[in-house]
């Protein structure tokens, strides 16, 4: 039965905040009165059993709750009117006919208006991020705050403050219309893209994979994916994040040191999340509009397909990192063309990108240049230099993780080098 | 909902633009006055005279104090604002982002605040 509540609670949260949200037009009631329809679904379903549909039982609870206490806090005669006249149309099994959408029936789903709302960019970038796990995947505030290393009354604060400004700068609830809708897609794409980012290489800390971060960040695009089954980039990036969660679980040894790519053991890579991966972004690219990353996931299926490390396709891979930095001029691209290019056409062409990059500047204080050098020039057979530039990378590398490979690096170059 | 949209550009920019420049730039302010007055969002909006001509006012202990010059030394300074009525945010950003200084200064937006 607290199975039964857990799943709904996956399944549902987000959607009846949403809902309540677009009812009620507060942030705060929305929660609360979800929170109640949960702890009394404990209860009820305890005593009468689950439900035939748990989500309409929950949205109807959770609806009545908020007509109850706003009818309490008598407010004004029309908000309230508003409520209890609401159509529950669209809301499934609840006699509004039509299934639940998307159904191409025209009805939006008041989740997709939350996640716009939450990663709109007149909010704090860690405000979205906050917001989007809060509202939409029912993360407490605490869990939250211990995902992202903060206090939880900073956290608190964070969260008060975005549902402030949405309310008092007026941020729309709703899905954006079609001149703005790219710009803003983008925005909501780059909140789940951050959040997978920073559950797979914490930047801090001795957790290297706070994968409850990745595994939220996954639950989202498939969200995302189910409501904007048109957008390519949406499916690109629920690719990106299977194939790189795929390999998760050979990117640490036991000593918790990051493994690199060409030295994890493949046979551990989860291959039905990689053809999961595969199969997403075989349907993203049918509809020929490339982008950031639809190419990521095109270069991490390169080394999905790889059996061994010796096996995987660098040509392929330098000419979809050519593609990306096209696409998008970073620096880090040119890091990982370099990267691609000394194995495609050996290390001293990808040194003399790497010397490029850094003589540009552009990178100043990016652990991972000096690491890149260090590997080619470890390969070159310059071990001096090599060990220099290992020297620097440890210097800049935040996590522990990062920090123990490039020590073991620097010490079987040393050893190496003793007579 | 009401916002005012202050337009902060680096006077030392605008005060350098010559006849020509500065007359196109009046052209265009014009412009987007009129387009903004059809659309019936605009409620008000004037130019200011630069910081030069700025004076500041305090009363300490009964004192009125007044001093030269603008409220902060920044590098950008409020050069002129709308009253904007929008529908929402998303509306104040879209008139903001017509305004000819968001090309080459910066608009803060800001809600009233309504009673």
């Amino acid at each position: 039965m607290e199975g039964a509540v857990a799943r709904a609670f996956h399944e549902e949260w987000g959607r009846i905040v949403a809902i309540l949200i677009r009812v009620t037009g507060d942030w705060d009631l929305a929660e609360e009165c979800a929170q109640d329809a949960f702890a009394k679904a404990l209860e009820r379903w305890r005593r009468d059993g689950v439900p035939d549909n748990p989500g309409a039982w929950l949205t109807t609870t959770a609806r009545n709750r908020a007509v109850d206490r706003l009818r309490r806090a008598r407010i004004e005669a029309t908000k309230l009117r508003e409520v209890a006249m609401t159509s529950l149309d669209g809301l499934p099994g609840t006699g509004g006919g039509g299934p639940a959408e998307p159904d191409g029936s025209g009805i939006t789903d008041d989740r997709l208006r939350l996640i716009f709302t939450c990663c709109h960019p007149a909010l704090p970038l860690e405000a979205r991020v906050a917001l989007t796990l809060r509202t939409l995947a029912g993360l407490t505030t605490a869990e939250i705050a211990r995902a992202f290393l903060v206090g939880d009354q900073t956290m608190a604060k964070r969260l008060v403050r975005a549902k402030a400004k949405i309310r008092n700068a007026r941020i729309p609830y709703r899905v954006p219309p079609g001149e703005l809708l790219p710009e803003r897609t983008s925005a909501v794409l780059a909140v789940l893209y951050l959040l997978f980012n920073e559950g797979y290489s914490a930047t801090e800390g001795t957790d290297l994979i706070r994968s409850g971060l990745c595994a939220e960040a996954i639950r989202l695009a498939r969200l995302l994916v189910l409501l904007m089954p048109d957008e390519p980039e949406a499916r690109g990036l629920l690719a990106l994040m299977l194939l790189h969660d795929a390999r998760s679980g050979s990117r640490v040894n036991a000593l918790g040191e990051l493994v690199p790519l060409e030295e994890q053991d493949r046979t551990r890579w989860n291959a039905e999340a990689i053809a999961e991966g595969r199969a997403q972004l075989g349907q993203a690219l049918r509809r020929a509009r490339p982008g950031f990353y639809q190419i990521q996931a095109a270069i991490a299926a390169c080394h999905g397909d790889a059996a061994t490390a010796a096996d995987t396709d660098w040509a392929q891979i330098a000419l979809l990192y050519g593609r990306l930095s096209e696409l998008t001029p970073s620096p880090v691209v040119r890091l990982n063309l370099a990267v691609a290019r000394a194995m495609a056409e050996g290390p001293d062409v990808g040194l003399e990108l790497v010397d490029q990059l850094e003589n540009s500047g552009a990178l100043a204080g990016y652990h991972l240049l000096p690491a890149t050098r260090a590997d080619l020039l470890r390969r070159l057979g310059h071990d001096a230099e090599a060990a220099a530039a290992y020297r620097q990378a440890l210097a800049l590398a935040g996590s522990e993780a990062e920090r123990r490979y490039l020590g073991r690096r620097l010490a079987e170059l040393a050893r190496d080098a003793a007579p | 909902m009401r916002y005012l949209l202050m337009i902060c550009t680096d006077e030392s920019t605008t005060g350098a633009l010559g006849p020509e420049e500065g007359k196109a730039m009046l052209a265009e302010y014009a412009a987007f006055g009129e387009e903004m007055g059809r659309r019936g969002v605009l409620q008000g909006g004037e130019r200011l005279r630069p910081t030069a001509d700025a004076t500041t006012v305090r009363v300490r202990q009964d004192e009125v104090l007044v001093a030269d010059g603008p409220f902060a030394e920044t590098k950008e300074q409020v050069g002129g604002y709308y009253l904007a009525d929008c529908k929402d945010l998303d509306e104040a950003i879209e008139v903001a982002s017509r305004i000819p200084g968001a090309r080459y200064g910066t608009i803060e937006v800001r809600p009233i605040w309504e009673r």
